[in-house]
């Protein structure tokens, strides 16, 4: 299978790698996947409390390209954003963007439910009710 | 001088050695008949090529000529082979004994005469890949017609203990058919110091051409039939009909006398280039060997780097270098490798998976650039790996619930 050339550039120069603390009240994180699945993501946001801007994005992701790819554009597209427009990213939008071929398509899934994850996590580190996600179908 | 791609794929076919293109050619162009042509030299020529193409091939494996049948490939030698003999000996019984780590052509050929009423055993392997023998004799009934054990394994190159398995097979008066696709032209198979009764195997695995292949039947003790599974004018001594592959063939014929002249020498060389490759790359941290590393092809390794996923893997350097991978994510079934999961590999390690197949083209220079771009793309991922993360910071991955999808 060929990737596609935005696949492959995320792959070799990956956006945003790396940590946030966990423990931070204004880190959010979602994790993602399954070991026997062969995807696991974890994707983070920063939030700054007072805009709910989402001011940092960091993701690691064990997995094909496709989902290497899918997690970085995540965090390129979250940061900036305020958490209620990080809400309406949806999946087929990033394989719209990666031009993602069908049986790659649960790659996007699993990022747009990082991004609700990892919401859902901050939500409830300050005091806010999680968000009720419908499940995905794609899987 | 490096040339790029660099080719380590050859378990799933070879390159042809140019002197098999070379004995080829006028089979295509000015001995173009139909070996079944008995009265003009075009029929003649062609019929003479076949006779000794069967030669060439019965040599390497130590059989008669006569006991070699013609076919367009290894699958339609294992079908041949395993569903001619439950029709051939249906009065003698309707068992046949397998193991869960066999090649498809095998295996869904097994499936399939379940359905016309056989009974199949599957054995189970044991963590390097090899059955149990104790098992194996417990498993053979008055019923048992055949035992069908590959000779070795496609994914990671384990070597079964043919002998000691058709000794067992003797005993009870069972034949044994076995897989050769792999073994033969690569490491010694001698149909009679083995104690195969059928043997199948391709020209394309072994420098030759792809579409011919063959299947081994015995002749003498005992004689062993199988009945046609394709229906025509009786060619191979009416075992298999249709026009014979007369270039394929003389392709096949001279692949094998190559390795039968140059197996020694290449085994040599390409051990020690397996062996390089697989110390160097063990020596990652996490990484293992998958399959028996005593009772192995030599050119064959099958490593798994933890926490990196296969497919992700591959494409740090799949433009540069031809390999496959027991991920799900190269397969269409997105099931991981069924063979490393017989093994007993949890699917994560499974999925991690990288299979190395070396040839006779195989160069050091090869296998150095191959080292270090692994080794780079290795690092590279687990830096971005989450489950290596945590893995260093000594969480337990199974305490985890993951949300399976």
């Amino acid at each position: 299978m060929a990737y596609s050339e935005k696949v492959i550039d995320h792959y070799q120069n990956p956006k945003n790698v790396g940590t946030l603390d966990k423990s931070s009240k204004n880190v959010g994180t979602g994790l993602v996947g399954a070991p026997e699945c062969g995807d696991v993501m974890r994707l983070q946001i920063e939030v700054n409390g007072e805009t709910g801007m989402i001011t940092d994005a960091k993701f690691k992701t064990f997995g094909c390209g496709s989902a290497i790819a899918s997690s970085s554009l995540a965090t390129e597209w979250l940061k900036g954003k305020s958490v209620d427009e990080a809400l309406k990213i949806d999946n087929m939008t990033i394989v719209e963007e990666l031009n993602l071929p069908p049986v790659k398509i649960h790659c996007s899934v699993l990022a747009e439910d990082a991004i609700k994850a990892a919401i859902n996590d901050y939500r409830e580190k300050n005091g806010m009710e999680k968000i009720k996600f419908e499940e995905s179908v794609v899987h | 001088m490096l040339n790029l791609p660099i080719y380590l794929d050859n378990n799933a076919t070879t390159p042809m050695d140019p002197r098999v293109l070379e004995t080829m050619t006028p089979y295509f162009l000015n001995h173009f008949g139909n070996s079944a042509s008995r009265n003009h030299p075009f029929g003649w020529a062609a019929e003479e090529a076949v006779d000794y193409a069967r030669e060439q091939v019965a040599k390497l494996i130590g059989a008669d000529p006569k006991e070699i049948i013609f076919t367009s490939g290894a699958t339609e030698a294992d079908n041949l082979g395993i569903k001619g003999i439950f029709e051939m000996y249906a009065s003698k019984g309707n068992h046949i004994i397998t193991a869960t780590t066999e090649h498809k052509a095998v295996l869904d050929t097994c499936k399939h005469i379940e359905k016309q009423g056989g009974e199949v055993t599957y054995l189970e392997v044991k963590p390097d890949g090899l059955i149990d023998l104790a098992e194996l004799e417990a498993a053979i009934k008055p019923t048992t017609i055949l035992i069908a054990i590959m000779y070795a394994n496609n994914e990671i190159g384990t070597v079964m203990p043919i002998k000691e398995i058709s000794a067992i097979a003797r005993k009870h008066g069972v034949l044994v058919f076995t897989d050769g696709t792999q073994a033969v032209g690569k490491i010694p198979v001698d149909v009679n110091k083995d104690g195969i009764d059928l043997m199948a195997f391709t020209a394309h695995k072994m420098y030759g051409p792809k579409g011919v292949g063959a299947l081994y039947v015995r002749r003498k003790n005992p004689r062993v039939k199988v009945t046609a599974q394709i229906d025509g004018g009786g060619h191979e001594r009416g075992m298999r009909s249709g026009t014979i592959n007369v270039p394929g063939v003389v392709g096949f014929g001279k692949a094998c006398e190559l390795c039968m002249n140059e197996m020694e020498s290449d085994t040599k060389r390409i051990v020690k280039l397996r062996d390089k490759l697989e110390a160097s790359l063990i020596k990652i941290e996490e990484s293992y060997v998958n399959g028996s590393v005593t009772h192995r092809l030599p050119h064959v390794a099958n490593i798994s780097f933890k926490h990196v996923e296969g497919e992700g893997l591959l494409m740090g350097f799949n433009k540069n270098i031809a390999l496959s991978s027991g991920s799900a994510c190269t397969s269409a079934s997105l099931e991981p490798s069924y063979v490393l999961k017989a093994l007993g590999l949890g699917d994560d390690l499974a999925h991690s998976s990288l299979r190395f197949g070396l040839s006779r083209f195989t160069t050091e220079e090869e296998i150095d650039y191959t080292i270090k771009a692994i080794t780079d793309t290795v690092l590279k991922l687990r830096d971005m790996s989450p489950l290596w993360e945590m893995y260093k910071e000594g969480i337990d991955l199974n305490s985890i619930e993951w949300a399976a999808h």
